[in-house]
């Protein structure tokens, strides 16, 4: 007789004896006028945040990008494109840095593109300047944005690939630009750190390095440079002539040929940007970096959700009074909306399982109302369970924060939340964090807000950031008001109340927006909820560069 | 009735060709049951024919003369492989006097006729004079002894311009000259000496009238041991470059029973006259106003065109010149010979038609042919990786088809040629193809002087339509997909960076431009393609926007075929796949369409000796024409250069002085190295 085994890998496997994989069925009535309003109003939030980006990525202004491509040159996204293997993907990270930032002047994706794509099969981190955008010069923003890319990289042990057009610091802004821990200096600081760990530095040179900016291909491991287009020097013409009174032209000062023949301050000519990006994709071939996930992959191929995407918009809405259920999410963004769901009747406003996200394995902690002892307990007890086998975390936050009030407090909600924030903090499996509708107090911390250290953090348009919501805050405020006035004896009329309230509640909207966090890079992008599966799926994967290090976990208070 | 004459089973067969022939001799052989033993020389070592045989002899060195033309080596061979005939297929030997009585004195039965009727059909001067006893009618010409120059032209002025001048022991276009009027007369006649002494060691020449617009239709012939001489009706094989075939045909159309019948007896009568024995073909030129034919030379071997007469009369010509050989009887008589339908061949050549028909060698890197069947044959000695030699003719292969009627052949013909997809080097399929679509073609109005005449239509290639351009854009975007995701890293098969986020952009759409040119009619197009994420591109071209395109490649029998959907509609077409030139092969032609270049490999190109003199293909140095220090004019001759046994004069690009010559007389140089360095003035 013989045996068919239409998949050979079968035979390695364990197989269950009924493989019935627990799926999340989807309760979700599409016809309610729930999510319908809900659709309309979430599908304007990512219309608008489309038509912003549309914006962004048009960099900086018709006549800069005149005056760019004439000169032969490509614009940063082209370079990008150039660079990337054809027709994959790219993950672009705080497209809206420094959005509405420096009021009436519009700095366009922070004047610096940052992302992970793959280039000759590896996937790289890579910063290119955007000369359209105040001739790539440093604003307080840009340099942040440069040091979060180079934070992601070297977490995920990411080639680094510079592609460098820029004025160097924004002289204006220098105080805010130069001196300090987390400023310009850091950037170099971070390549030879990352150069000594073993994480390519690869830098382009695509027009001028000054001053500053002259280190970036100096502290590069290697560095290419475009002929009658890059420039490098610590001083530009201008300089030299104040200090020396040499008259010298920028391409003699600092142009390839010198750089390549004369300085070796860069390394490889190239021609035009076509040819200098082409040496680059020749040059991550060279670096001979093999990715090894550190984690089991699935056997086969990884299935599709079994719901839309689109779906999403109907769930969740705008209005973050309104509770949805996070499986809905969780089932719309797993391989097969397959999801083991952990201690599903104990804590139950905290949902945690497994499932698989493109075939590699991940803990998904998801917030399904207030935080309570109990479901601090079993958070803690999921993310111990993830750090011991080496499983990825992946926080979809939707928190109004812990439990408040004498009972819980008797019952040691301080502490039991400190448990959850103790495993977060130290947990070293990579933690992706999605803010899929409210982010407020404590909760933000217990699930892994920016201070956590996840090693990618994004927010829906919906979603909301701040120490407590704009109500409340003003609630408080108010009632310490009345309670000092009543000390007093005096009155506290509701005319006084609204005056003191509303511009609260409008400041706490206005900061709250992911627009104002998003252009302060407190997230790495907004991102539609579409997308989520992309991004997600694509940031895990990214995070698998780097080995995942054994947790030792803090003492939990008991 | 038993015979007198000696008669011998060929039981074993040396071929002594190589390519197409040899493997068509073969398989004949083969089916007859004879062993077959094949000759080749250094190049050709992997060659089909090599395989194809029961065994094969070196020969030596790649070049003809110390090869396919060393006699005695083929002799020896024929010996110690004990043979005990040699085919020698077409070229080469096949029409070798000297070689006909070596084979003769070696008691080795050469397969084709005797010494005696080569040398009187080879030399055409004499040719002609055994055909006007015989009562063949002659073109007027001069084929007299005395070749000093004013001799000459008095004789040609005495026949009248237009003349054509021929090589007396030519044949196959070399050697061969026109002078339309007087000037040009000794420009032409040195030229047709030169290449003449070059091809046969032998540089008399003959004057003839120069008939224009005539046809060149051919009768094939047979004659046996024993006397009997008859036709296998006529071809017609007016359409030619360069004074070379390449599409025949038969029956000639437009060519009544009468004529037909008249043609044949005149041919039987010119092969008698010779006591021809064997395959023949007489030439003839043919005026369709008057309906008068010329005699215009014998061919006294197997023709290239022979398949198109084994179509319609059903009959294996090989085999009747191995029996006849042999010393059997002709297996037919002429009351016998009938035929059917009519059948065509195109010949394939790596060539360039738009750069006139200029010979290219090189590799094939990706080789797929139609399928043959009972009414289509791929003659060819090539396969893939195969290379396209610069010592030998760069013929790849004969495509022959059969059709009821002319036109259901012809269509066959192209079909068929749609098939055919060859890259690695330029050929002349998509020229063949138009060739097949010409409605002067389709109607039978053909003679010599139909490509120059149609030139016009022939090379103005049909502009490829915006949904052409679309699927070659379509097809660039698989390839590079299929290039990045294809090999997918074995550590990490389900990554998302693989394939399962396409090219996805967050919160917008990725956009780039595919710049395509087109050389034929060098236009740019540029295509901007969104990607939709969903694996389906929106292109934009001309104003015009197709959304939601997307295609799959399939694999039809080895070749590539794309069905890509735009705007509802599901479009079939071959891909030729190259580096950066992409084949779109549609049922309203042939496209070809370059993908732009970067800048930077064209200027690496470039970089090396611009504007120098360049060998435009591989080939030998036959002279050279200029001394360091020398200084030349803008079109003076530098380098002669003998490729693909066709000469070429490397001529200077501009004023300037001769640096250094790289190269002596009788040095191989590869396609593109600088011959001469110039140093501008």
């Amino acid at each position: 007789m013989q045996m068919a085994f239409p998949f050979p890998c079968f035979l390695s496997r364990r197989p269950l004896v009924y493989d019935v994989a627990p799926k999340i069925k989807s309760q979700v009535e599409k016809q309610s006028p729930g999510f319908q309003e809900n659709e309309v109003a979430m599908k304007e939030l990512v219309g608008n945040l489309r038509k912003a980006v549309s914006r962004i990525v048009k960099g900086g202004g018709e006549k800069a990008l005149q005056r760019h491509t004439s000169a032969g040159k490509l614009l940063v996204r082209e370079r990008i494109d150039r660079l990337l293997d054809p027709g994959s993907p790219f993950l672009e990270l705080s497209q809206l840095a420094g959005y509405g930032l420096y009021g009436d002047e519009e700095v366009p994706a922070g004047g610096i593109i940052t992302g992970i794509g793959r280039v000759s099969g590896q996937e790289c981190m890579i910063v290119g300047n955007d000369a359209t955008v105040k001739g790539g010069t440093y604003y307080p923003i840009t340099v942040k944005k440069h040091l979060r890319a180079q934070e992601i990289a070297e977490e995920n042990h990411l080639p680094c690939i510079y592609l460098v057009d820029s004025g160097g610091a924004n002289l204006p802004r220098q105080a805010d630009v130069f001196p300090d821990r987390d400023h310009f200096g850091r950037i170099f600081y971070n390549q030879a750190r990352m150069s000594a760990k073993g994480i390519p530095q690869l830098a382009v040179v695509l027009g001028s390095c000054t001053a500053g900016g002259a280190y970036v291909p100096a502290m590069a491991d290697e560095s290419i440079i475009v002929r009658q287009q890059g420039t490098i020097f610590l001083g530009g013409p201008p300089l030299v002539k104040a200090a020396t009174g040499e008259e010298i032209s920028a391409e003699d000062l600092g142009g390839a040929d010198l750089h390549c023949s004369k300085s070796g301050v860069t390394d490889h000519y190239a021609l035009d940007d076509e040819h200098a990006l082409y040496l680059a994709r020749k040059a991550v071939v060279e670096m001979n970096l093999e990715k090894l996930p550190d984690v089991t992959l699935s056997q086969e191929k990884s299935e599709d959700p079994l719901y839309p995407a689109s779906d999403l918009y109907g769930i969740v809405g705008d209005n973050l009074k309104k509770t949805f259920d996070v499986r809905e999410v969780i089932a719309r963004i797993l391989d097969g909306s397959k999801f083991l769901e952990f201690k599903a009747k104990y804590g139950e406003t905290l949902v945690t399982g497994f499932g698989r996200l493109y075939g590699y394995p991940v803990g998904i902690i998801g917030n399904n109302g207030v935080l309570f002892s109990e479901s601090a307990y079993k958070g803690t007890h999921f993310i111990q369970l993830c750090c011991k086998r080496r499983i990825p975390l992946i926080f979809l936050q939707n928190i109004t924060g812990f439990m408040v009030g004498r009972e819980a407090e008797a019952g040691g909600i301080a502490k039991n939340g400190a448990k959850l924030v103790t495993a977060v903090a130290c947990a070293q499996v990579p933690k992706i964090t999605l803010i899929i509708g409210g982010s407020y107090g404590a909760g933000n911390y217990g699930m892994c807000g920016r201070a956590y250290g996840p090693r990618f953090m994004y927010m829906w348009p919906n979603a909301r950031i701040s120490v407590m919501g704009g109500e409340q805050a003003a609630n408080v405020l108010a009632q310490i008001t009345r309670d000092q006035r009543m000390r007093e004896g005096k009155e506290f009329t509701q005319e006084e109340e609204m005056a003191l309230k509303d511009p609260i509640i409008a400041r706490f909207e206005e900061e709250g927006n992911p627009y104002y966090a998003s252009s302060r890079l407190w997230d790495d992008g907004i991102i539609d909820p579409v997308d989520t599966r992309h991004v997600l799926g694509l940031s895990l994967s990214a995070t698998l560069n780097a080995p995942i290090p054994h947790t030792t976990f803090g003492v939990f208070r008991m | 009735m038993l015979h007198p004459l000696r008669q011998m089973s060929i039981d074993s067969l040396l071929v002594a060709n190589r390519g197409e022939i040899a493997c068509r001799v073969i398989r004949t052989a083969r089916r007859l049951g004879i062993r077959t033993v094949a000759v080749y020389s250094d190049v050709d070592k992997y060659s089909l024919h090599v395989k194809m045989s029961d065994e094969a002899h070196l020969l030596g060195p790649a070049p003809s003369i110390k090869s396919y033309l060393n006699q005695k080596k083929i002799l020896d061979i024929a010996k110690t492989s004990r043979c005990i005939a040699i085919h020698p297929g077409y070229g080469f030997l096949s029409e070798n006097a000297e070689f006909a009585e070596a084979c003769a004195k070696e008691n080795v039965i050469f397969v084709g006729p005797s010494a005696s009727a080569i040398r009187d059909m080879g030399v055409k001067s004499k040719a002609k004079s055994i055909m006007e006893a015989a009562g063949v009618p002659v073109v007027p010409g001069y084929h007299g002894d005395d070749q000093a120059y004013d001799h000459l032209l008095r004789e040609a002025e005495c026949i009248g311009f237009p003349i054509m001048i021929k090589a007396v022991s030519g044949g196959g276009g070399k050697g061969m000259r026109i002078a339309l009027t007087q000037s040009g007369f000794k420009e032409a006649l040195e030229s047709a000496k030169r290449e003449s002494l070059q091809a046969f060691g032998d540089d008399r020449v003959l004057l003839e009238k120069y008939i224009l617009n005539p046809r060149h239709v051919e009768v094939q012939v047979f004659g046996d041991k024993y006397g009997n001489v008859l036709y296998l009706m006529e071809r017609d094989c007016s359409v030619q470059r360069r004074h070379q075939k390449i599409i025949e045909e038969a029956p000639a159309p437009g060519i009544n029973e009468v004529t037909r019948k008249h043609l044949g007896e005149a041919a039987v009568r010119a092969a008698s006259a010779v006591n021809y024995v064997g395959a023949g073909t007489v030439e003839f030129v043919y005026q369709e106003e008057s309906g008068q034919f010329y005699f215009m030379e014998m061919n006294t071997r197997l023709q290239v065109e022979h398949p198109v007469t084994e179509m319609i009369t059903g009959t294996d010509l090989v085999e009747w010149q191995l029996r006849v050989a042999g010393g059997e009887p002709l297996p037919l008589s002429q009351d016998d010979i009938s035929y059917k339908g009519h059948a065509f061949e195109a010949r394939i050549y790596a060539e360039d038609p738009s750069n006139n028909f200029l010979p290219g060698a090189g590799k094939l890197f990706y080789l797929r042919t139609p399928i043959p069947d009972e009414i289509t044959r791929v003659e060819t000695g090539i396969v893939e990786g195969d290379e396209v030699s610069v010592y030998y003719d760069p013929m790849i292969a004969k495509l022959v088809v059969w059709g009821p009627d002319r036109s259901s052949a012809l269509r066959r013909l192209a079909k068929k040629l749609s098939e055919y997809h060859i890259s690695g080097l330029a050929t002349n399929i998509s020229f063949l193809l138009s060739l097949c679509n010409h409605p002067e073609f389709q109607v039978g109005k053909v003679d010599t002087d139909f490509i120059p005449r149609n030139h016009k239509d022939l090379f103005s290639v049909s502009e490829p339509s915006s949904e052409i351009i679309i699927q070659a854009c379509l097809y660039i975007l698989m390839k590079e997909r299929f290039a990045v995701f294809g090999q997918i890293a074995k550590n990490d098969p389900l990554s998302p960076w693989e394939s399962g986020c396409k090219s996805f952009r967050v919160s917008h759409m990725s956009h780039r431009k595919i710049y395509l040119h087109e050389p034929s009619s060098d236009t740019e197009h540029d295509v901007s393609v969104f990607d939709n994420g969903d694996g389906t591109c929106s292109m934009h071209l001309k104003g015009n926007v197709y959304p939601g395109v997307n295609g799959v490649l399939l694999n039809e029998g080895g070749k590539t075929l794309m069905i890509s959907y735009i705007k509802g509609i599901a479009y079939h077409s071959w891909i030729l796949p190259s580096d950066n030139q992409i084949h779109v092969i549609s049922h309203t032609g042939i496209f070809q369409l370059h993908q732009r270049e970067p800048r930077f490999i064209k200027a690496q190109l470039e970089g090396e000796g611009a504007g120098d003199a360049i060998a435009p293909m591989p080939g030998v140095i036959q002279e050279v024409c200029v001394k360091p220090g020398q200084e030349v004019l803008p079109g003076d001759p530098l380098v002669i250069m003998i490729a693909m046994k066709m000469e070429y004069v490397i001529k200077a690009p501009c004023h300037a002085k001769v640096e250094k010559v790289f190269f002596k007389p009788g040095d191989s140089v590869a396609k593109n190295v600088e011959l001469v360095h110039l140093d501008r003035q």
